[in-house]
């Protein structure tokens, strides 16, 4: 991958640990137990090369949340490796290359506007303003929101909001994008035209993108790659790559290789017992 | 909301009003109850004009021990709730004190207070303050704490110093925490304000209008007593409308308790 986001900064004082070559995320018998005593991840292992966009498909509270936020960074594995870019610096040290995470919920600041929100990350690295506000409107006009910048969150609908929270997420460039069921909470409309914005923008930045999600068709929809993840506790069931030459859009979703592949990975669903598993 | 119940928000407490005096008129002027008893309406109205010289200079006397009560209260209770949520082991050391300054009454601790300080003013506010500053403290510590969690993970993830965390998540989540602690301050203020000069009695140039209140309960100078306490009432509501002015033009914009309703 030649995005190097951090080499913008000012005199490039940072650079970027790891290399490019490497993969974007290694996890090698990577486990979460919580304090409490709870195994919510089992040795888990999970390696994401660039340009992928992986899938981790899996019942609510299976362990997929905690299994992105350890790829975030945000929660340190109890047992374990994880690697970034082949170095063990995560990526919310500095010196380390940001990563996009887009939440369950847009989690906007309400008190501020969808440009101040989106803007946010450059700011907490006191970018300059005329170069933040330049990134800024280019994201936002990515997702369409060039005309709400000075909107608040509260002013939007739920679409839009995910958009803005996505449009945050992309606006330091990140070489790894992370979403957490963003369109769990949408009508399947806006979720389906979500879908098809984030593929165009996937193959526009070209980035890595790992995304969670317990709809089967959302994920075959989408990814190069599907992983299971089984519940409690959480560990990867098994893997489906797809493609990536295959055809896109709606020409996609109504061939037989996509009806096919829902089918195995139901199969295979079906097989670890998930979809008998009751709601947390 | 629309015009009809906006107008009905002034007009119907109003109009209530206008009915109770009313009423207390008639049944005062009907039983021929005497003044020195319950005063009516008009005759307390008569004295506020007749005595106002008198009755506005002990109101301003309240009234600046009450606001400088209030100001010193928001000052330090902000400051300690900052101190608060640097660490929870602060907290917990220090919070049950801050109980204890709370549950302790104002009219218990004031003797002592006005024996420690000098200067009368002084040990007035200082009791103010007193009573004031606890909602100060523990909503504003909450309101620091009350962080959205996917917004903190966010601020992580961009490596966020803590002076920006403080400054662009924890203090703005806290103003509606802030601005409901600061209501509640406004009137204990006042409140501390008028039992700290029950407790010092002090009467001559810097009398207040409980001292008023005292002497006219003293003298059996009721329509005064009256009008003193008319005075109290309405500074008090005055200062709460202006703290709840400063929380719409706060929060106005965002948050759901003042923003307005979409019809």
């Amino acid at each position: 991958m030649d995005a190097r986001p951090d080499a913008r900064r000012q005199g490039a004082a940072l650079t970027d640990a790891g290399d490019d070559a490497a993969p974007v995320v290694e996890a090698r018998g990577v486990a979460k137990t919580f304090r409490d005593g709870t195994a919510a991840l089992a040795p888990v292992d999970l390696v994401v090369r660039p340009g992928e966009f992986v899938t981790l498909l899996g019942p609510s509270g299976c362990g997929k949340t905690t299994l992105l936020n350890m790829i975030a960074g945000l929660v340190a594995p109890s047992a374990g490796l994880m690697r970034w870019w082949g170095t063990a610096v995560a990526p919310t040290q500095v010196g380390q290359r940001r990563v996009g995470y887009v939440f369950q919920s847009p989690t906007l600041m309400p008190w501020t506007s969808v440009e101040r929100n989106v803007r946010l990350p450059l700011d907490l690295e006191h970018r300059s303003s005329r170069e933040a506000a330049r990134a800024t409107a280019d994201v936002l006009a990515l997702v369409g929101l060039d005309r709400f910048a000075r909107h608040l969150p509260r002013e939007l609908s739920g679409g839009m909001q995910m958009r803005a929270s996505i449009a945050r997420a992309l606006v330091t460039e990140p070489p790894l994008l992370l979403m957490d069921e963003p369109f769990g909470a949408l009508d399947e409309f806006t979720r389906q035209r979500l879908d098809d914005e984030l593929l165009a923008l996937w193959r526009l930045k070209a980035t890595t993108i790992v995304f969670v999600t317990h709809s089967i068709a959302e994920a075959v929809y989408l990814s190069t790659r599907i992983v299971v993840v089984g519940a409690r506790p959480g560990r990867i069931v098994d893997e489906f790559g797809i493609d990536p030459e295959r055809p896109r859009g709606s020409d996609w979703r109504a061939s037989p290789a996509f009806g096919e592949l829902s089918r195995r990975i139901t199969a295979s669903v079906d097989a670890a017992g998930l979809a008998t598993l009751d709601e947390r | 909301m629309n015009a009809e119940s906006r107008a009905a928000r002034y007009t119907a407490p109003a109009a209530v009003a206008v009915l109770l005096v009313a009423c207390w008129q008639w049944i005062v002027v009907a039983n021929d109850v005497p003044p020195w008893l319950v005063p009516s309406p008009l005759a307390v109205a008569r004295t506020l004009v007749a005595d106002r010289v008198l009755l506005v200079d002990s109101l301003g006397v309240t009234l600046g021990i009450a606001l400088a009560a209030l100001a010193i209260a928001v000052v330090l209770g902000v400051t300690i709730a900052l101190v608060f949520v640097q660490s929870r082991t602060i907290e917990v050391s220090l919070f049950p004190y801050a109980v204890l300054l709370q549950v302790t009454p104002i009219v218990a601790i004031a003797p002592l207070i006005i024996i420690w300080v000098k200067d009368t003013r002084i040990a007035l506010v200082a009791c103010a303050t007193v009573v004031a500053i606890f909602p100060i403290i523990s909503n504003t510590t909450i309101g620091l704490r009350s962080v959205d969690a996917g917004l903190a993970d966010l601020f992580a993830l961009n490596r966020a110093t803590r002076w920006q965390l403080l400054t662009r998540l924890r203090i703005p989540s806290a103003l509606p925490y802030f601005f409901g602690g600061l209501r509640i301050a406004s009137g204990l203020s006042l409140i501390g304000a008028v039992v700290a000069e029950f407790v010092a009695g002090t009467g001559g140039a810097g009398a207040g209008l409980a001292y008023q209140i005292l002497l006219a309960g003293i003298q059996l100078n009721v329509p005064r007593l009256f009008a003193a306490l008319a005075l109290i009432a309405l500074a008090g509501v005055v200062m709460f409308a202006a703290t709840v002015g400063l929380s719409r033009l706060a929060l106005a914009r965002w948050h759901e308790s003042e923003a307005p309703r979409r019809d």
